[in-house]
């Protein structure tokens, strides 16, 4: 590839890719997202590549089989979508390859058995899945479709054009314009407004000559959540281009990926395509021969939740340890080596190519007033279809997790919902039907159903008590204990606390001292204000955000589930069946068929029995490590 | 078909390490992965090198070394263990996972098995929520992962 | 956002507790407070070193066009017209716990015993995990030696409540020259007590051996 010297030659170069394209040539894009990963998937590719070379004479055009990021239909992974006979192959196992070759590629028909079904119903292409129809991907568009290690692949489906319309046909402040008007948020769970951010970065880098920074955290650390990955793996441009589009409206000549240690393979694809992007002239000096100059740098986390912080990432980057300082100053006055710097989320980057694109009206035409644009969530947890959706802000919660998500599978009913990860708060479901006063409705029209019920906006969720945070979404049912959630996050949280202040330091460990007795069906009702006054205190006494939030899980489960507390420490009963201590393990006499695998696999040797005989479990040696459920083929280990 | 030879590539030396950065602090953790990744494990003498050479002060080095996850001073096991703790995956069992693992492996989360040829630690999380609890064996993912299936992935290695 | 003005201040005026007050350029709200001997709690404030901000107890409430945060006198710069509250519900419900948390971390401490105690504090719901520590882990020592001795010869390795105070390899370190700045400006006992662990060959630097 040789470098490209001016925008003629770019679109040049674009007119090319988009001609050679061929739409007869079939395509097989290969889902290589995480799910799809865990499950196989990179055997699935291989096996197409090798599949194809055996069958090398048997077609008219020889088809392209693409590895591609995440198609987002996580339960029904491993994914593959075939073009241009627009199918969509759910669970494909290696196994199945060879029949999908002969009969989809070789003979353009679908193989039925690999469609999606659901009640009844099979669908040929994804667009008509009830889990994509709500759905809008704009910042996801290249995601599952592109090959991210071929650039040339990026620029045909539109990567750097909004870059080139930038630098060429607006100037630095029209730029910043575009993104206030457009009201884009921070995606990372803050929602600040990016273009005020932005604008005082700029103004700072005027008012005090020298360099300017832009930082995008790749830090992701909420657990359940995987939306940066998804874009940084699957669309790895859509972020470089953001950034460059970014250091032009601000001044800015220098960027950094901050890309966290548990994301080898985002690392490696932003490492790709970084030198693709260099090796062409789109990073670099005198990008597109406008004399704009902007290089980027990809730097590992080393695993530290709080280096999701602002100024923890900071310190990271200039080597030292992840401990935050106190704000103001904000780094968009003194950041990084005392810079003006401006640091957005993953996602939050990504939108911005869009946003120059379609221009700030059309932008704002999505979602909802306050929150405009789209957000990606992952939808994870007990829900039937979990994986990584689209949707524009102001869908209400019940649309999200029923209408997409199919509503809790099996026999359980739904609970709660996690939005927010750590920082964020557990949500009963019964609030999807209450409509919050945050959202402007239109007048005299009548209100479509995905717009009744709980807004999914960053106003509407906070006033819940809890945030919309990141884009995790964790749907939770009746089998899973609110108590032993709190008390989940807080021993997260107690893990990754850097430890430099006293209220988080400790009191997390206070907290969660609380909870742990919960969880034993100890402590007392006066217990559960000591709690909350405690976490007053490190609401109001941390220094950082960690610390800050760090009590919302506990608060608005207290809130929201007080009961189930009470139900923990006064009656000592776990309703959800999950609490160790206050569970029991028996074997149902009716059920117990006489197999003895459980007394086979029992670590602790308290099962005992005769074959074909009923057996039974010591309850007062049995520990409650579920090996005798696993095992059990026919369902007789009860709960209670 | 041809067989083809796998090719092991050749271990860096801390010397070739060291020259792939500038020497500026800023490049501190990216030698420390590095060296973490090649070697296993942060030698002292490695660590000494990595500060002389990125000119910041032992005590930020060290500081360094022992407030990231990422990094160990003791040389990890020949195969790494690691449950993810995500919420998904806590909701769907991993705890017990990690405890079955616990057991079999007479170790604690975080340590080394005495023969050196384990190290279970927790991660949290690894992006494959659909299919939790999701154990890493090395690179290779487990979903759905039992503590019988997992029990039969640690004995085949 | 923090006051947009980048041009050189004048005084700032602004009232604490009710009272007016002016604080002069660059200085913090707990300076100002301490110019009208105005009483706010502090442990790892230190005038010798660069505020840190991990002990929480000069917190204060900043009530502003309607918003009330709380944050570190220490570190909070003033703006004009902001009411500080000292003692308000809310920053007396930091300093109870963290004091409460105090008693805790460093149970042997005797000036922390009586800290707590001007405070109403006398007892701990926090599980105690080392009777005789005394480190609250305050960084004045660490900000001594770098800051002012230039030594740089204490750090806190690990994180959370695994922080502890030591030196590299937890071996003691050579760097240290012996000046004992860090044990003078220690609000405890706990540097006096751990000094062994800390000063190493201090001969090779200095020529001399220990005086004591």
């Amino acid at each position: 590839m040789k470098k490209i010297k001016d925008v003629s030659e770019f679109q040049e170069l674009r007119q090319t890719l988009l001609a050679a394209y061929d739409p007869d040539q079939p395509v097989a894009r290969v889902c290589l997202g995480p799910g799809c990963l865990a499950l196989g998937a990179e055997k699935v590719s291989q096996t197409f590549k090798s599949a194809l070379k055996k069958k090398k004479g048997s077609f008219k055009v020889q088809p392209l089989i693409k590895a591609t990021g995440c198609h987002g239909f996580c339960s029904q992974g491993t994914l593959v979508s075939l073009a241009p006979l627009d199918l969509m192959y759910v669970r494909v196992k290696p196994e199945d390859v060879p029949e999908i070759v002969e009969t989809s590629l070789i003979k353009g028909k679908a193989v039925e058995r690999l469609l999606y079904s659901d009640n009844g119903t099979r669908y040929k292409s994804a667009a008509e899945i009830p889990f994509y129809r709500a759905q809008q991907k704009i910042v996801l568009k290249n995601v599952g479709v592109v090959d991210p290690l071929d650039i040339q692949d990026a620029i045909r489906s539109g990567a750097y054009q909004s870059m080139a319309k930038a630098l060429l046909e607006m100037s630095p402040d029209e730029v910043l314009k575009t993104v206030e008007v457009s009201g884009l948020r921070g995606r990372g769970g803050g929602g600040f407004p990016t273009g005020y951010k932005w604008r005082r970065a700029a103004e700072n880098a005027r008012e005090n000559p020298g360099p300017a920074y832009l930082i995008a955290n790749g830090e992701e650390g909420d657990p359940g959540a995987f939306m940066d990955r998804a874009i940084m793996e699957g669309d790895p441009h859509a972020v470089i281009e953001g950034m460059i589009i970014g250091g032009f409206a601000m001044g800015a000549h220098e960027g950094f990926l901050y890309v966290r240690h548990e994301y080898p393979i985002a690392i490696q694809h932003l490492s790709v395509a970084l030198q693709q992007a260099r090796a062409l002239g789109l990073v670099g000096k005198n990008i597109l021969g406008t004399g704009f100059d902007f290089e980027l740098h990809l730097h590992r986390g080393a695993g530290a939740y709080v280096c999701g912080e602002e100024t923890a990432i900071i310190a990271s980057l200039e080597g030292r340890v992840g401990e935050p300082v106190v704000r103001p100053p904000y780094p968009v006055e003194e950041g990084l080596w005392n810079r003006p710097t401006v640091i957005n989320n993953v996602e939050t980057w990504a939108n911005v190519p869009h946003i120059v694109n379609m221009g700030a009206d059309s932008y704002t035409n999505l979602g909802v007033p306050q929150s405009t644009g789209t957000k990606i969530f992952s939808l994870v947890g007990k829900v039937k279809n979990s994986g990584l959706v689209e949707v524009p802000m102001g869908i209400s919660l019940g649309t999200l997790v029923e209408g997409i998500g199919g509503g809790v599978p099996g026999q359980g009913r739904f609970k709660a919902v996690q939005t927010g990860g750590p920082s964020g708060g557990i949500i009963p479901y019964e609030l999807r039907d209450i409509t919050s006063e945050g959202v402007k409705q239109e007048p005299a029209k009548a209100v479509p159903d995905e717009k009744k019920g709980l807004s999914v906006d960053f106003d509407s969720m906070a006033k819940t008590g809890s945030i919309m945070g990141g884009g995790g979404m964790i749907v939770m049912d009746d089998h899973d204990c609110v108590v032993d959630l709190a008390r989940y996050f807080l021993r997260f949280l107690h893990e990754e606390s850097c430890g430099k202040c006293l209220p988080c330091r400790l009191g997390l460990q206070g907290m969660l001292g609380f909870l742990d007795n919960f969880a034993r069906g100890q402590g007392t009702p006066e217990d559960i204000d000591a709690l909350e006054s405690l976490g007053q205190a490190l609401v109001d006494g941390s220094l950082c955000g960690l610390g800050r939030s760090a009590p919302n899980p506990v608060l608005t489960s207290i809130r929201y589930f007080r009961d189930e507390y009470l139900a923990h420490i006064v009656d000592h009963k776990c309703p959800a069946g999950v609490c160790r201590d206050l569970i029991t393990y028996s074997i149902d006499p009716e059920t117990c068929d006489g197999c003895g695998l459980c007394a086979k696999h029992c670590p602790e040797a308290c099962i005992s029995g005769k074959k074909k005989k009923l057996f039974t479990i010591d309850t007062a040696a049995c520990i409650r490590c579920g090996v005798c459920r696993e095992v059990c083929p026919v369902d007789a280990v009860l709960v209670a | 078909m041809k067989a083809k030879k796998p090719t092991k590539p050749k271990k860096p030396t801390i010397e070739i390490i060291l020259e792939r950065y500038p020497r500026h602090p800023q490049h501190l953790i990216g030698l420390l992965q590095d060296v973490q990744a090649a070697f296993n494990y942060i030698s002292s003498e490695n660590l000494n090198l990595i500060c002389d050479y990125v000119g910041v002060p032992i005590t930020q080095a060290w500081s360094i070394a022992t407030f990231y996850k990422s990094f160990s001073l003791e040389p990890k096991g020949e195969h790494e263990i690691k449950v993810c703790l995500g919420t998904t995956c806590h909701l769907k069992g991993a705890e017990r996972l990690i405890e079955g693992c616990e057991r079999d492996l007479h170790v604690e989360r975080g340590q080394t098995t005495g023969d050196q040829r384990f190290t279970l630690d927790t991660v949290k999380c690894v992006g494959a929520c659909a299919e939790a609890p999701v154990v890493m064996v090395d690179n290779n993912y487990l979903g759905q992962a039992t503590l019988i299936s997992l029990k039969d992935q640690l004995k085949k290695l | 956002m923090s006051s947009k003005k980048r041009k050189k201040d004048g005084p700032i005026d602004f009232t604490i507790d009710g009272q007016k007050v002016q604080a002069q350029e660059g200085w913090t709200i707990l300076e100002t407070a301490r110019h009208y001997h105005i009483p706010i709690p502090t442990l790892c404030y230190h005038p010798a070193v660069h505020p840190w901000g991990s002990c929480r107890l000069c917190v204060v409430e900043i009530r502003q066009d309607g918003r009330a945060n709380v944050t570190a006198s220490c570190l909070a710069k003033p703006v004009a017209g902001i009411e500080v509250l000292t003692d308000s519900e809310r920053v007396q419900n930091v300093r109870q716990w963290v004091l409460e948390m105090l008693l805790a971390e460093c149970p042997a401490s005797q000036e922390i015993k009586e800290l707590a105690a001007q405070h109403g504090v006398t007892s701990t719901r926090f599980a105690i995990t080392d009777p005789n520590e005394e480190c609250l882990k305050c960084g004045r020592c660490v900000a001594v030696c770098n800051e002012v001795v230039g030594a740089q010869a204490l750090t806190f390795g690990s994180r959370g409540v695994k922080k502890r105070l030591e030196t590299p390899y937890r071996v003691p370190n050579n760097m240290c020259i012996g000046c004992g700045c860090c044990v003078s400006v220690c609000p405890t006992g706990a540097l006096q007590a751990r000094l062994d662990t800390v000063r190493g060959d201090i001969s090779r630097r200095t020529g001399h051996g220990f005086a004591h």
